[in-house]
């Protein structure tokens, strides 16, 4: 069967959720195989084994630990080349989409960015499903030239388990001169708490201008809380500095894609809709009853989000109690 | 540079798949905006800077470089040939390389992102191209004894890298507020230099741009069809109860 390789996003060895949905999708086109950087593979090669990885190629050098991307792209390249795939699947993240495009240059294959699906073609070949223009538009490509190179957005697919005991091959790379340019002085990790990330959560509150205030939005994550949901704001938050722009949603903040969205305070430019458009169950408390967000949502409440979050609260703790 | 049609508009594609700019108006992609700023900045914190705007695009794609001007720097290379429409990522980068390589440069200062396609990876490419470091998706750059730095805010962390000119650098649009152009810089940029160039001035041969020497193709563009609006209820005090019994039914709670 043919051999598909996934880059796997891990953090110390721990893999990242967006990993099983590529290799879950991964396994509608052939045989996944992961593609493993830096150290940590042994404790690694579980998770990747549960979710259909065959093989691991396993990349454990400094470099890949001390400079910016082109370490990863020497490495996938001449994995690549060595093992002709039939696709190349990586996650859609700046470093994710860097890689992907480099590599995919060097390869002289066809590329494609932040695919929300993928399915097979007529012929086995990958056919992917976008979103354009703030998601008002979904496209479908494909690649005609090479062994596709395709960027996966967060929650395209619920990951699968399909276990197999993975056989790990050590790579040895020839990392080019271009490979030590651009030099890691620090890496700080982001401080999290108990809520899941935003990108992969499967339910995102968010706060816009009507929170009035940093010290409000802890309204926001009370009910975050209650739902075991990742807290996300408008670029209107961020940019009064009521939230860290880590958690913005929008064009330029995170893209989300959740099974529920809900949007407390947020009118609903077309910046914040392009950013949360795709989520599956949209729901709206605003003041305003003509903010555009209304005309997304699947249930929108006209009111004070102060009076209607509290009391949301109140009642998702007495119907689990 | 990238002229965009406006994000705020109504946006839709042309039966060939490709983006149709006739029916919305276009203007100076607002991510780049960025980049004219953190340029701008480079110039007025030392001497012997020269900023040089580059666009490939359609005739009225002068308009973006003209806003840049507008914004300060001091001229602009329009590269437009009917060849180039419908390049993907591979052949713009080509284009731009080329261009960027017979101007000469230091440093190639870029948007994160177009707001129209949004791949975000023609940074990238360049870098590849040119043979160069990149440093992508800085929020913080510092520019200084011929090397850069820059602050990235990843999923799980916050880097810090460096590296040396030349070099092409991406900024988010966390970078620094974009100025907005004074009527002297409106007036001043109509009389700046830009210079109009085609693909033969780049030694590029038509059958290297364009939609077919793309390395991939759209298959179908269709208009999602608008979500069918849901419940709308006014808050009479039980507002919160009501949105309860809601989420239960969708089973989120």
């Amino acid at each position: 069967m043919a051999e598909i390789l996934v880059l796997v996003d891990h953090l110390d060895g721990v893999v990242r959720k967006p990993t099983l949905e590529l290799l879950t999708l991964a396994r509608r086109l052939g045989e996944p195989s992961a593609v493993f950087l830096g150290p940590g593979a042994d404790s690694a090669a579980d998770t990747l084994g549960r979710y259909g990885a065959a093989k691991v190629y396993v990349v454990d050098a400094p470099e890949v630990e001390e400079f910016l991307v082109t370490p990863a792209v020497d490495a996938l390249t001449q994995i690549a080349e060595s093992t002709t795939p039939a696709a190349i699947l990586l996650p859609s993240g700046p470093d994710g989409k860097e890689t992907a495009a480099r590599v995919a240059l060097r390869l002289g294959s066809g590329l494609i960015t932040d695919a929300v699906d993928i399915t097979a073609g007529a012929d086995g070949r990958p056919v992917t499903e976008q979103s354009a223009f703030a998601a008002t538009y979904q496209v479908t490509a494909h690649v005609t030239r090479g062994a596709p190179v395709i960027t996966v957005k967060p929650n395209a697919t619920a990951p699968e388990p399909a276990p197999v005991t993975p056989e790990l091959e050590k790579r040895d790379i020839v990392f080019g001169p271009a490979s030590a340019a651009v030099q890691i002085l620090s890496r700080t990790a982001r401080e999290r708490g108990d809520r899941p990330e935003l990108a992969e959560a499967d339910i995102v509150v968010s706060g816009g201008r009507g929170v009035n205030g940093a010290e409000n939005f802890a309204v926001i994550e009370r009910v975050a809380d209650a739902l075991g949901a990742a807290v996300g704001a408008s670029r209107a938050a961020v940019d009064a500095g009521w939230y860290p722009h880590s958690h913005q949603v929008g064009q330029t903040g995170t893209q989300v894609s959740p099974q529920l969205y809900l949007a407390a305070g947020i009118s609903g430019a077309i910046q914040h809709r392009a950013g949360m458009q795709t989520s599956k169950t949209i729901v709206a408390v605003n003041k305003d009853a003509d903010a555009p967000i209304f005309e997304l949502a699947d249930y929108g409440v006209v009111g004070d989000l102060f009076q209607v979050l509290p009391q949301l609260v109140e009642e998702i703790e007495r119907r689990l109690s | 540079m990238k002229h965009v049609p406006d994000a705020t508009a109504d946006r839709t594609f042309t039966e060939d798949g490709t983006t149709d700019r006739a029916s919305v108006d276009s203007l100076l992609s607002e991510l780049d905006e960025y980049a004219v700023e953190q340029a701008l900045r480079i110039a007025e914190s030392g001497p012997d800077v020269e900023i040089c705007y580059l666009t490939v695009g359609p005739d009225d794609a002068k308009d973006a470089l003209r806003k840049a001007l507008a914004m300060g720097g001091d001229s602009a290379v329009h590269v437009a040939d009917e060849d180039i429409e419908g390049s993907d990522v591979f052949a713009t980068s080509l284009v731009l390389a080329q261009a960027i390589q017979r101007h000469g440069f230091d440093l190639v200062l870029c948007g994160m992102a177009s707001t129209d396609g949004g791949a975000g990876v023609v940074p990238a490419l360049l870098a590849e191209r040119l043979g160069v470091p990149a440093v992508t998706h800085v929020e913080e750059l510092t520019v200084e004894d011929g090397t850069v730095t820059g602050r990235r805010e990843g999923d799980t962390a916050t880097v810090r890298v460096r590296s040396g000119l030349p070099a092409v650098v991406s900024v988010t649009d966390r970078s620094g507020d974009a100025r907005y152009p004074s009527f002297k810089g409106i007036m001043a940029a109509k009389k700046k230099p830009l210079e109009t160039l085609g693909l033969g001035d780049l030694g590029i041969g038509a059958g290297q741009v364009g939609r077919t020497a793309a390395w991939s193709a759209v298959d179908t563009a269709t208009r999602r069809p608008p979500r069918t609006k849901g419940e709308l209820v006014s808050d009479d005090g039980t507002g919160g109860i009501g949105l309860a019994a809601f989420l239960t039914a969708k089973k989120f709670v």
